[in-house]
This record gives C-alpha cells, structure tokens and sequence, in this order.
C-alpha cells in the first residue's frame, strides 16, 4: 500500500471521507480557541458538563420532529445555554463556585434527558444523538457547522482581550472595565454553540473532546496564548484527519477514533512535550551560564 | 491658597455582612498627598482600599471622589491575584496597563510600544519583555505590575501592601517610582506595615484601627501613645452585635 492510498487515497474515492474532512475542519477552527480558553479558565470540567447539559435538549427535540437537524440544533442549544447562563449568573450572583452551580444544573438537565428518552425509548436513533455521525454529515450540517466556526471567530476577536485579562487578573479588569461580565457569557455560548455543533458530528458525549484534548496537548508545548490557541486548532483538526484514516482503515467507528487519536496525541506530549512534559522535566540537561 | 481635595470620606462605615471593618470615618485626602494608611492587621486598611477603588459598596456614610472617574484611579491589590501560570508574556501584562487608551479594539500604535517599553526600563525589567509570568520572582512579578500601574497614567492610585515580601533593592526601586508620582502631584495611598520607611518616606499617615486613630503628619500620628492605642483594637465581629448607635 502507497502513501497515496494510506493517507490521500480515501478522501479522493469517497464523498463521505471528503464531507468529514471538511466536517473537522470547521469544528477544529471553533474548538481549539475555545477549548484553549476553558483549560486556561480552568473550566475544563464545565465544558464537559455543558456537553452533558446539551443530551436533554437535543432528546427533546428529537422527541418532536424525530433526526431533524434544526430541532435538535434548537434544542441542543436552548438547553445548552439554559445552563451555562443560569450556573454563569448563580455563580457571580452568590457564593457557590461555578463548578458546584454547574455540576447542579448538569445534574438536573442530564436527569431530565433520561427522563425524555425513556418517554419515546428507541435506542437505535438516540446513539445517533449519542455518539454523532460524522460519516454522514448533509449539507445543512456542515453548513451548520462552518457557520458556528465563523461567528466563534468573530466573536473571539471582539472579546478577545476582556477573555485573557479575566483570567489573568480579574480584579484588574474589574478596575478598569466592565467588559468581564458580558464576555464571559459571550465566551460561554460559544462554548454551547460548539458542543452542539460537535454534536452532530461527534455526539453530545464526545464533542467536548475535540476541545479539552488538543488545548490540553498543545499547553506541553508551548508558553504563550497566541501560538497556544493555533496549535490546538492545528491539533485538533489533525486528529480529525488521522481519526478518519484510522477509522477507514481499520473499520472502527469514527468518532471514538478521532477523539482517542486526540487521546495518544495529548499522552505523548504529558511524557515528552517540551513544556514541562514528565520525562522532559525529569532529563537533566546541562545548566546555562545566565 | 488651599490645595484642592481629591478624597472625601463622609461618616464612613465599610464591612461585609453588616459587620463593620472601618467604622465611622471622616476626612479628607488633599490631591497629590502621599499618605501612608497603617495600623493593625484587621484594622480595614484593605477594606478602605477596595471601597475608594469602587470594589466595595459602603455600609454607611459615603466616599466622595472629587472629579475623579474610575479610570482615574488604578488599584494594586495585596497579593494581587494574577493567575501566574496563564500563558502570558512580561509585555503583554504590562500592555493591559494601556486599557484606558486602548479599551477593547484599540490598536497599540508606535507611540504605546514606546511607552509600555519605558515602563518596563523603569522597573528595571529590560530584556524580562518575552519572559511567561509564570517564571518571575516575586520581586520581578511585583516589578511588572507597578510598570503596568505606570502606563495607567492614573490621578490616584492605591497600594496595598506594595512591598511585602520584598528585598531592600527592590522596595528602594519601586519606592522611586512612588516618589516620581509624588512629584507628579498624582494622589498616592498605601498601606504598610514598615513605620520605619513610612516615617522616612510618607509626608502624611492615617493610623487605622476600625475608627481612625490619627490622621495627620506621619510624625505625630505615628507617636507611641497612638500605636499602642491601634494594638488595643481587638473588637471582633460578633454575631449578636447591636445595630450601630451612632449610625445616623
């Protein structure tokens, strides 16, 4: 077997492997910035139950209009930001940390997506919702989802710095604007919009992956945010890439292939990434003169 | 002729939770004052900081920040809490000190990169510019954040216990630069606990013990009979405290 036919090969012959490309490509472009922006947060864990959050809406409408992709887009991200603003507000309006306000409202949203599947109960549909289908990605989908990728950038560009200066030091920003609090909402519907663009191609429960690993990944080997946030991108759509090569090759299914090439991705580097990976840290190299 | 007033503290009363930390507190802070704010720990030192920074509602009373918008007041709180693992260079750190100029969108033109690089000579960080946070010394770190207090060109800045933990060349440093705002007519206030370099550096010392003690030239405030007057503070919040009798 040539090169050509292992990496280039399936993507000329098929349709689908062009249209999944294509698929990661644009969810790459969304997740990497803003998984990037939840690890520096440290809400990587809320990225995670917002993905969780999501189930309940997308069942519901999926309950209404069975596998429509608007009904479950609508409501993936009604339910999605229900949470991320509601625990957003409870967390700045009381004492309760953002984890805790979170984790309640995961709780609630993902008890309640039970409770809504189990009313119409055919499994067969629900993995769809459950695991994605990036192999069958219609135009209205990638679309959706190019479209997500877009308004991820725009946005990003606009609350950019009120973004890195809360996180760095919030009671500075505080001090000289009031920009903290409407970015930081902004930045958490980003996060919904992306999860439910995931959805479709990743499902609810692993399109937080494409986020957390590859921002996780990339902080091993650099130490500035700008390079940091591309080469999670960069990452990020690699795996896509090789995760359909795997799951072409070897007939796995695609999104847990994409998600645990993320996976090896992010093991190497804890072990060897320049930025204080395991092993690097442990190798003594010679001390500089200054 | 009388200087102008910048700060106006009307019956002041701050705390959390209806329990006071500075209780009843009158006064006024004349513009380009160097004023030392010390006493105890407990004593609201910290607390009086945050409310004339805006960060904290008053309980009762009122602070009256005479023509000054709060951009105009640039605050350093006591171990300032900047996240230093956040992948963030020395430069870009001491650039968000341009927020006033630049805000959201604005472009760092020519001129800034000029200023924010002065900034940086000034606290002796040249060559620190490409430098993560994460890898500075306490000294180096406070060092960058009184160069980003520099670029927010502020009429009034606030200090709390800016030069805890550091050694004597650095506070001589960073001393320098509060001297040159002095000399700027900007309004200083900090708080410290060294009476030695606020009787050698601060014209003016508010002695802080919940009620203000003294207030007034460093020398007198600071005078044994006031200090051991601030040690007897031991009032701790009470949880069956009686509302305030001298509350208007």
């Amino acid at each position: 077997m040539s090169v050509y036919d292992l990496l280039v090969g399936p993507f000329a012959e098929f349709e689908f492997m062009r249209r999944a490309l294509v698929g990661v490509f644009a969810l790459a472009i969304g997740a990497g910035p803003v998984g990037a922006f939840l690890m520096l947060r440290r809400m990587s864990l809320t990225g995670d139950a917002m993905a969780h959050a999501i189930l309940p809406g997308a069942a519901l409408g999926f309950l209404f209009s069975g596998l429509n992709l608007y009904a479950m887009t609508v409501g993936g991200i009604a339910a999605g930001l229900l949470v991320a603003v509601g625990a957003g507000v409870i967390a700045r309006a009381t004492e309760l940390k953002e984890d805790a306000s979170m984790a309640a409202f995961y709780l609630i949203s993902l008890a309640l997506g039970v409770m809504i599947v189990s009313l119409k109960g055919s499994n067969v549909d629900l993995l769809h919702v459950l695991f994605g289908t990036v192999l069958g990605l219609d135009d209205p989908t990638l679309i959706l989802v190019a479209g997500i990728a877009t308004l991820t950038l725009v946005t990003l560009a606009i609350i950019w710095r009120p973004l890195v200066l809360e996180c760095v030091d919030p009671t500075f920003l505080a001090s000289v604007s009031r920009a903290g609090g409407p970015s930081h909402i902004a930045f958490l519907a980003l996060v919904v919009l992306n999860l439910v663009g995931g959805f479709h191609a990743l499902g609810t429960l692993l399109s937080v992956g494409l986020m957390m690993l590859p921002a996780a990944t990339a902080r091993f080997w650099v130490r500035d945010l700008t390079p940091l946030v591309a080469l999670a991108t960069c990452i990020a759509f690699a795996s896509g890439a090789i995760g359909l090569l795997v799951s072409y090759h070897f007939g796995a299914p695609s999104g847990p292939a994409i998600i645990l090439v993320a996976g090896a991705a992010y093991a190497v580097s804890v072990l060897i990434g320049p930025a204080g990976g395991i092993v690097t840290a442990r190798v003594q190299r010679r001390h500089l003169e200054a | 002729m009388s200087t102008p007033i910048q700060l106006r503290f009307r019956d002041l009363t701050l705390g959390y939770e209806r329990h006071p930390a500075v209780h009843h507190l009158d006064g006024a802070v004349e513009e380009g004052a160097l004023l030392a704010v010390c006493g105890p720990n407990g004593a609201g030192k910290s607390t009086l900081m945050k409310a004339i920074s805006g960060a904290l509602r008053p309980l009762g009373g009122a602070i009256e920040r005479c023509g000054l918008d709060s951009r105009d007041i640039a605050y350093l709180p006591q171990g300032a809490e900047v996240d230093r693992s956040f992948p963030i260079s020395v430069y870009d750190l001491v650039a968000m000190g341009l927020w006033r100029r630049a805000g959201l969108f604005g472009g760092i033109g020519k001129g800034n990169h000029a200023r924010i690089a002065d900034a940086i000579a000034a606290v002796g960080l040249t060559g620190f510019e490409r430098r993560p946070i994460g890898t500075l010394s306490g000294g180096q770190m406070q060092r960058t954040l009184f160069a980003r207090l520099l670029l927010q060109d502020a009429r009034l800045i606030l200090l709390d216990e800016p030069f805890n933990a550091l050694d004597a060349k650095t506070v001589s440093d960073l001393l320098d630069l509060v001297r040159r705002w002095h000399g700027e007519k900007r309004t200083v206030l900090a708080v410290l606990h060294d009476f030695e370099l606020v009787r050698a550096h601060f014209p003016q010392t508010l002695l802080l013990a919940r009620g203000p003690v003294a207030w007034g030239p460093t020398a007198e405030v600071l005078a044994p009979d006031n200090l051991l007057l601030a040690r007897r503070m031991t009032e701790a919040p009470q949880d069956g405290a009686a509302p305030c009798s001298a509350a208007a």
